[in-house]
């Protein structure tokens, strides 16, 4: 880990527009490896937008977003060829959906969806897949036992934590995350976020979590990025950020949360 | 039967037999590559080989002599339609011999006779796109394809494994062509990959409905996938056919009465009428014969 010091994802003036409708403006920031940048704002803030731009699943209009691939080298993934960028989005990033059934293919057992990503890159060994399928369900707390078990018959947190495991079995750098405690009820959540934050300082992982739930981004992330009409507004160290906001609408967000 | 008049030769326009041989050029060009064209209506509902007797009706001759196998039998209501067709439209000779043909078009199986470099395969092919199961998008598996992004297919055979204990698709077996494209055989059983792999005699498949050609060019690498601590393996019977007694061919199971009864025996009929008549018996016979 020597290039610890260069940045993994560098973003700079990323601006999405769906027609007359802003997504995003003029977006810029770098996430270090091993950090964990949240981006918090109320809904229609640009928030997914902009995670979908920097993840290669939506195009932006203007704009360059750079990722330092394992050869040390920065490039522009809207300017790698195809098979370069899907081999990325299935290896070295990973894409934590909100809702699990859009990250998970539910017609197939926890097994399989967790050794996907595996057989796309090539492993060919039953045994090795599931023993790999067995380790990760275990790390993210599924018993075992129920690793013939379709996700339809998980309860909600147990579909996000394979959804986890599936993206994470390869190895990822980064990890995306688009409200990934979204719809769990509290208790359920406390216990996804402790697993995430035991599974990210473990693993060393990047991440970028979209959240409009502060407390989450409190417990995960570094770094904060507030969003507001498609405008980062402010950005700073995360305790920063929520206890002295300097912007009227990171105020009004901060204010508008029971204090627990 | 007389040949019917005002049809041209094999029932297609040459235009559309044109058409149709430049899909299977294409489609010989790059093994196991699925080939769009522009399937025709033909006068019989999709389903019952529309695409098959459109890449019979392409490549037919004059000179040419044409089997039809339905399920691996010679007498089954579509068999008997389709040799009727070209019959009437090609006047063409047929024949249910697999050594007297040269085009042989099947629906489920390949015969067991060692086919000969101057045999043409024709399937009949219901699902071209073997990876339609997993993934339904056109789109998303056409991308699948051209990037060789295989990875599901193995998600399938990983499934049968942990559901079943050995992988337990037994027809329409994912196979892997020249190292490079994914293809369906068509719904022919796995008993039957083998004979594709490197086999002298040219292979084509039209999907009429999918609007779909893809062909193997003789000796071609076909590769069943598999996994390497569960290999490909083909099904196997403890009995031998009761007809003729063979041992190394597909079976047939069939009930016989309502208390249990049945037996089993060849499914490809000209394979298992031969045996019969170069003496071979098998137990069901050789019990009729002590009667």
């Amino acid at each position: 880990m020597s290039d610890n010091h260069e940045p993994l994802l560098v973003v700079d003036g990323l601006s999405k527009r769906y027609g007359a409708q802003l997504g995003c403006r003029n977006v810029g920031f770098s996430l270090w490896p091993g950090e964990v940048v949240g981006v918090v704002g109320e809904s229609g803030s640009g928030k997914t937008t902009l995670l979908n731009c920097i993840s290669a699943r939506l195009t932006p209009d203007d704009g360059v977003v750079r990722y330092r691939t394992r050869l040390g080298t920065l490039s522009d993934i809207y300017q790698m060829s195809e098979p370069e960028r899907r081999m990325l989005m299935r290896t070295d990033w990973a894409f934590v959906h909100q809702n699990p059934r859009d990250g998970l293919r539910m017609k197939v057992s926890a097994g399989a969806n967790v050794g996907e990503r595996l057989m796309a890159v090539g492993a060919r060994h039953y045994g090795n897949i599931r023993g790999a399928a067995d380790d990760w369900l275990s790390k993210v707390e599924i018993d075992t036992g129920r690793i013939d078990d379709l996700p339809a018959t998980f309860s909600g947190g147990m579909q996000q934590r394979l959804q986890i495991a599936r993206n994470l079995v390869t190895g990822p750098r980064l990890v995306f995350m688009d409200e990934p405690t979204g719809g769990l009820d509290v208790s359920v959540q406390a216990r996804l976020l402790d697993l995430m934050r035991g599974l990210v300082g473990e693993l060393g992982l990047a991440a970028v979590i979209v959240t409009h739930d502060l407390a989450v981004a409190r417990l995960l992330s570094h770094r904060l990025m507030v969003m507001w009409r498609g405008e980062v507004v402010e950005q700073g160290l995360t305790d920063q950020v929520l206890d002295d906001p300097q912007h009227p609408y990171t105020q009004l967000l901060v204010s508008s949360v029971l204090q627990p | 039967m007389a040949e019917t008049s005002g049809y041209n030769f094999a029932y297609l326009d040459e235009q559309t037999k044109r058409m149709i041989r430049r899909a299977l050029l294409k489609a010989i060009a790059v093994p196991g590559y699925q080939v769009p064209f522009a399937s025709r209506e033909m006068p019989m509902p999709y389903g019952w080989g529309t695409g098959g007797i459109q890449v019979t009706a392409s490549i037919v001759g004059r000179d040419d002599v044409l089997k039809v196998i339905d399920q691996g039998a010679d007498d089954t209501t579509n068999a008997v339609s389709i040799r009727k067709f070209f019959k009437r439209t090609a006047g063409i000779e047929t024949t249910t011999q697999t050594h007297e043909a040269t085009i042989i078009q099947t629906r489920h199986r390949i015969p067991e006779e060692d086919l000969r470099a101057d045999q043409i395969m024709v399937f009949q092919v219901p699902i071209p796109e073997p990876l339609r199961f997993l993934e339904p998008r056109e789109t998303e598996t056409r991308k699948m394809h051209a990037l060789e992004e295989y990875g599901l297919m193995h998600v399938k055979l990983y499934e049968d494994i942990s559901q079943h204990g050995h992988i337990a698709t037994t027809y329409a077996y994912p196979v892997a062509v020249k190292q490079r494209y994914v293809m369906d055989p068509s719904p022919i059983p796995k008993f039957d990959n083998p004979k594709i792999n490197r086999s002298p005699a040219l292979m084509l498949f039209g999907a009429g409905r999918e609007k779909r050609i893809y062909a193997v060019p003789p000796f071609t690498d076909v590769h069943s996938l598999d996994f390497e601590d569960f290999p490909f393996e083909i099904q196997t019977w403890r009995e031998a056919c009761a007809l003729c007694g063979a041992t190394g061919s597909f079976l047939d199971e069939i009930v016989t009465d309502d208390a249990g009864g049945r037996m089993f025996v060849c499914s490809d009929t000209d394979f298992c009428e031969k045996r019969r008549e170069a003496g071979h018996a098998g137990p069901a016979l050789a019990a009729e014969g002590a009667v």
